[in-house]
């Protein structure tokens, strides 16, 4: 099985964000950056369906900054064969540019499955996997949780509002990962050692024109302070009378 | 003219209501553009519920009907709207940002070429342009983005646009569609134990952390969700999701659900950042907590310190006592 995962340098989920000087952006100063969660499934997937298949090869790519070097390493070690950077200063707002570019570097690689996190943690886009399918014409299946692969078939279930769909589709596809699909492996100390030697090329991404400016990056409204109503159960006559005739949610 | 076409879902041939979020969303953004709203619903047949859709703002509601679309069929839904979207001339295009939105909606915004703004929590219309609102890094920041393609292609966050009554006409009108639904095929929807109300879509989250101390004291918080009467849905932190005592759908947090309900309770939730991140946009929050130096209480607009299981009991009694 040959295999791509597609994955992103982000912000740590325990980030305190600090906007840049340039008021559009995060101050990246003592920030620590790790691999995408939900694309930690993804790589997981694609490493157990090779070995599953008892060959094949998973190639990681992303659209990223120099640093991403870093990231593509960090899937090395797990076990994937090779990595491509796909190099932009700065990822840009418009998924569907990075979709491009994406799709741009996949489309003749003969690839069974492409997979992605269903969504990055920093820009909560959640739309470069279907962008991608649709650019090369793919089907495919977001936020799997369950996956099922037999003779050039898959069938997947997907969390939906109150329930799971049950989804078949054909191979080749692209799947975007969602939480639970498996257990990601930490990066052995001897893939951490073969992964320095394992191939990473780094071109230029290919992004074309974006369709999304970004005008300012604030910080949330801050809340007005709340106070603490009582104590134990003796409070709960108080708190629904709050909840009824201050804040009306009643 | 400056139309906007608003994309309403069906789950069983019956509207699903964050439909009306989204009328409302077009509605607001057709009154800027001086354009009318028109409603597309995809379905097998008869939709339940659109007649509803011209109460919220729709000037007309099409309901395009296929044979293989009673349930979702990502490929033909997504070719059916990019069609009505060239042919109707549209210069913006609302989806939900549900589970079929987020998958739809970028898949709709490719076939046109044009980008996507998801999961807006506000827009605005500036000299002709569509300016959105979006939470970054699970609203620990805001970006305000203009789209600067056509049509304006975005997707709204649930419960945050409060349905609005703008009667228009709302007539509606049958398409039949051709061609194939697709190869990705939905054979059906298995049903969650927890019932069929989303976190993410609840006008009320109960959610508990680790000083629930064991996975069968979660039926508190389920007590505490049926007092409500079928309002709300019981959340959890990611320590225990990660634990395995929880679905990781019900997760709240960055690297779960961000939820913006009216009512939120913690219920022996400490409040790490990565937590307080996915649901500081909740109206109002409620803190239930035995230390009352917990992070939780900073956010909470009404903590109450001490034992969660003395507290939430007598509060599922009142609650219940209030409703009946």
């Amino acid at each position: 099985m040959k295999i791509a995962v597609c994955i992103k340098r982000v912000a740590d989920s325990e980030t305190r964000v600090k906007i840049a000087a340039d008021g559009k952006s995060l101050d990246e100063a003592g920030v620590k950056f790790i691999l995408n969660p939900y694309d930690e499934f993804a790589v997981e997937e694609a490493l157990q369906r090779k070995e599953k298949a008892g060959g094949g090869e998973v190639v990681v790519l992303a659209c990223g900054s120099q640093a991403s070097q870093e990231t593509i390493r960090t899937t090395l070690a797990m076990g994937a064969d090779r990595g491509v950077l796909l190099e932009t200063a700065a990822v840009p707002a418009d998924g569907l540019a990075v979709a491009r570019a994406l799709a741009a570097e996949l489309k003749d690689g003969g690839f069974d499955l492409i997979l992605f996190g269903k969504m990055a943690i920093d820009d909560y886009n959640h739309q470069v996997g279907p962008m991608v399918a649709e650019l090369l014409e793919l089907p495919c299946v977001t936020c799997v949780a369950h996956l099922n692969l037999v003779d050039g078939k898959g069938t997947a279930e997907r969390e939906v509002e109150g329930g799971m769909e049950e989804v078949e589709f054909p191979l080749p596809a692209v799947l975007t990962t969602e939480k639970g699909l498996n257990e990601p492996r930490y990066p052995a100390l001897k893939g951490i050692m073969a992964a320095k030697k394992k191939p990473l090329e780094v071109k230029p991404a290919a992004l074309g024109a974006a369709g999304l400016e970004i005008l300012a990056m604030t910080p949330p409204p801050d809340r007005k302070d709340g106070r603490i109503v009582g104590e134990g159960a003796a409070a709960v006559p108080a708190l629904l009378q709050l909840l009824r005739e201050e804040a009306k949610v009643l | 003219m400056s139309h906007v076409l608003a994309v309403l879902e069906q789950r069983d041939g019956a509207l699903r209501k964050v439909s009306h979020e989204v009328v409302t969303g077009a509605r607001r953004l057709a009154d800027a553009l001086g354009g009318e709203v028109h409603a597309l619903v995809l379905a097998a047949g008869a939709v339940q519920g659109t007649e509803a859709s011209g109460r919220y703002g729709a000037d007309k509601v099409i309901v395009a009907t296929h044979a293989g679309f009673g349930q979702y069929a990502p490929e033909g839904y997504a070719r059916t709207v990019a069609e009505r979207v060239r042919s109707g001339g549209y210069t913006a295009v609302v989806f939900a940002a549900s589970a079929q939105g987020k998958d739809l909606a970028p898949r709709v915004a490719a076939r046109l070429g044009v980008p996507l703004a998801a999961d807006v929590t506000d827009v605005v219309v500036d000299g002709g342009a569509v300016i959105v609102t979006r939470p970054v890094y699970a609203g620990k920041a805001l970006l305000k983005v203009k789209v600067t393609a056509a049509p304006a292609v975005v997707s709204l966050r649930p419960n945050v646009f409060t349905p609005v009554e703008r009667p228009k006409a709302g007539g509606a009108e049958t398409v039949a569609v051709s061609g194939d639904a697709g190869r990705v095929v939905v054979k059906g929807i298995k049903a969650a134990a927890g019932g069929s109300l989303d976190v993410a879509e609840a006008p009320i989250v109960i959610s508990g952390g680790r000083g629930l101390k064991e996975p069968a004291n979660f039926k508190l918080l389920e007590d505490l969700a049926r007092a409500f009467g079928g309002k709300a849905a019981v959340g959890a932190s990611r320590a225990v999701v990660d634990a395995g005592w929880r679905p990781h759908g019900d997760q709240v947090g960055q690297t779960g659900k961000t939820v913006s309900p009216s009512l939120y309770f913690a219920i022996g939730i400490s409040g790490a950042i990565q937590h307080l991140a996915g649901m500081r946009t909740a109206k109002v929050i409620v803190a239930i907590n035995k230390d009352k130096d917990a992070p939780i209480f900073k956010v909470a607009d009404y903590g109450v310190v001490g034992d969660l299981f003395e507290i939430v009991p007598a509060l599922t009694e009142a609650i219940g006592k209030l409703q009946s």
